[in-house]
């Protein structure tokens, strides 16, 4: 295990690695030059360009830029947005912690719907109940969140006045509708894994033995059922994680709340490129350690993989 | 005799009619279909169905309510909302298809070069995959579009991208089962080409998983070409598309519920029928995988 263990970090490591050429790349693959683009219908003169090339380094060869930028990188210096001159990894710090607040109230969400839903489905399996769990569910995973999160604004805010349409600030209240937009769909994902690991463990021997020396049916269900089928769902957490995080950027942005998906997209539609690689790479590093954290507790956990 | 001819019947049907027939059996993949031709047969007979035009601005028609005249109402400046959902419909459905188009393509073809030829430029197209699934999917997409600038075309070019890795993977996995089967190794003792064994013989055997991501994933990048869209990343007004038709009447969402709420039925219903038609082919390609594994 100990050298699945090394080889797992060390494939991180050099996806890392890779993310931040990628990223460093973003700059110099875009066409033409990148800083007239930046500069975008500012009337500005030839020296204005010339001192912002110089600023952001881009005459030097480059392999030194990349290095500049990876050792500046590693010591926690993101470089400055070139739109209000704020340092970008105190931007991103600024602004991370209410994108976590927001991912982590809608993971709580899908996985309190999503577990009742996909538990009712599979021990109703094949009724009216089931066929309805699974509409739900199949409606839940083709709803676009944006067009979710407005019906859910039309309904809650402005018949209902419940709570509001803009999620500024830190109140409770301004982080229920963009907890239901994120959390719903992300429930009907929930809701099919745990049905479909529920019904395969239901279909076990061991299941039939329980039942047969007389376990009781909620025995069976809590004891032996639910433990086993739960495995796979709880190793899905890392990546349902990972996944509400891409799904922010739409959510801040239509509730006008703070959080680096909202950051992303000002700072693209600006063309404010080193905020742009500054909330890539970080968003991409997070996504990359949830994935890597999800794998060796999945290693740990699960001993048929431990013995390969 | 009879019992005979009749078994002989059943094997000569080709596997993808197979497919098909027993797809189709299943009662929502027949509703998602039918969903689906009816959207766009719409969205193809926009200029059939309305003879308004979509850009037509009409200043003393702002903001109206569904009506006889204007089914879908109007918008702040006096446009068609029905017109609008139609042509913008097309706009969607193209975004969906060629990104997939462009996903497939170019995942299919690195899947089958890394997964068959294997070596460094498999370890090397490797990590380049693993390092672009280290991106959430939009933010992927929305990295493309900050190099390319925002727009349609470089909306679906970011999407396509987006979706390489994905293609790239399961091509390369179906390769590696498909690679060490016995009719490989016959053809290649036949004096088979390498290309002729990935065209004739690879493909085909890994096409019918494919098949399930090429359907899922139409939908996919419907959806995420809607989103970039919605974030104004995408089609750029007054180009009618149902995310950027959103992202406009999200605006007017407290005096206008149709502007919200047409759209976005659009992509939310075509999204459905390919997710119902895709579990389908999901199911009986499991199905089809199962049946052969038991004989």
């Amino acid at each position: 295990m100990v050298n699945y263990l090394i080889r797992r970090l060390l494939t991180s490591v050099l996806v890392i690695f890779g993310i931040s050429v990628l990223v460093f790349s973003i700059i110099h693959l875009v066409p033409g030059d990148a800083v007239s683009a930046m500069l975008g219908r500012q009337k500005v003169n030839a020296q204005t360009v010339a001192q912002l090339r110089e600023q952001l380094g881009l005459n030097d060869p480059i392999p030194v830029q990349y290095g500049r930028y990876l050792s500046k990188a590693l010591r926690g210096d993101l470089g400055e947005s070139i739109l209000n001159y704020v340092p970008v990894s105190k931007a991103i710090s600024e602004q991370l912690p209410s994108t976590l607040a927001l991912a982590f109230s809608a993971l709580l969400l899908a996985l309190m719907v999503g577990f009742v839903l996909g538990l009712m489905a599979a021990l109703a399996h094949g009724t009216w109940l089931d066929t309805l769990a699974m509409g739900l569910s199949v409606s839940g995973l083709s709803i676009p969140t944006f067009w979710l999160g407005l019906l859910l604004i039309l309904l809650f805010s402005v018949n209902l006045g419940w709570f509001p349409s803009i999620s500024t600030g830190s109140s409770l209240a301004a982080l229920v509708l963009p907890t239901l937009t994120l959390g719903l769909p992300e429930a009907a994902v929930v809701a099919r894994m745990v049905r479909a690991s529920m019904l395969d463990v239901l279909g076990k021997e061991y299941i039939t033995a329980a039942r047969a020396k007389g376990v009781p049916q909620a025995m069976v269900i809590m004891k032996h059922a639910l433990r086993n089928a739960l495995i796979p769902v709880v190793t899905f957490l890392g990546l349902q994680m990972a996944y509400l995080l891409g799904g922010s950027t739409i959510v801040e942005t239509m509730f006008a709340r703070q959080g680096i998906g909202r950051l992303a997209v000002q700072a693209i539609s600006n063309r404010d490129y080193p905020m742009v690689q500054g909330v890539v790479l970080v968003t991409a590093i997070i996504y990359v350690l949830i994935n890597t954290f999800t794998d060796i507790t999945y290693t740990i956990l699960n001993p048929r993989i431990r013995l390969k | 005799m009879t019992v005979a001819l009749k078994k002989t019947a059943f094997h000569l049907e080709s596997p993808g009619i197979r497919l098909l027939r027993q797809t189709f059996r299943n009662r929502s993949a027949q509703f998602g279909s039918i969903l689906l031709a009816i959207l766009i047969l719409a969205c193809l007979a926009a200029p059939a169905l309305t003879d308004k035009d979509p850009n037509a601005i009409e200043p003393s028609l702002t903001l109206k309510p569904p009506s006889l005249e204007y089914p879908m109402g109007t918008d702040n400046i006096g446009r068609d909302t029905f017109a609008r959902f139609l042509y913008g419909g097309q706009l969607s459905l193209r975004v969906g298809l060629v990104a997939i188009a462009i996903g497939a393509v170019f995942g299919i073809t690195f899947g089958l070069i890394s997964g068959y030829f294997g070596g460094w430029l498999d370890s090397f197209i490797s990590l380049v995959t693993d390092i672009l699934l280290a991106f959430p999917d939009i933010l992927l997409a929305m990295t493309i579009l900050a190099i390319l600038g925002p727009g349609i075309i470089n909306a679906m070019i970011a999407v396509g991208i987006a979706f390489i890795p994905s293609f790239m993977r399961l091509t390369r996995g179906s390769v590696l089962a498909i690679r060490e089967m016995t009719y490989i190794e016959a053809t290649r003792a036949l004096g088979g080409s390498d290309f002729q064994i990935l065209f004739t013989h690879i493909l085909p055997n890994a096409m019918r998983t494919l098949l399930v991501l090429v359907t899922l994933g139409i939908g996919s990048s419907i959806l995420a070409g809607a989103s970039l869209s919605f974030l104004g990343l995408g089609a750029q007004p007054p180009t009618p598309e149902w995310g950027a038709m959103l992202n406009a009447g999200q605006k007017y969402v407290r005096q206008a519920w149709w502007l919200t709420v047409f759209p976005g039925l659009g992509i939310f219903l075509t999204i459905l029928a390919i997710n119902l038609i895709g579990d389908a082919i999901s199911d009986a390609v499991a199905g089809t995988i199962i049946a052969r594994d038991h004989k």
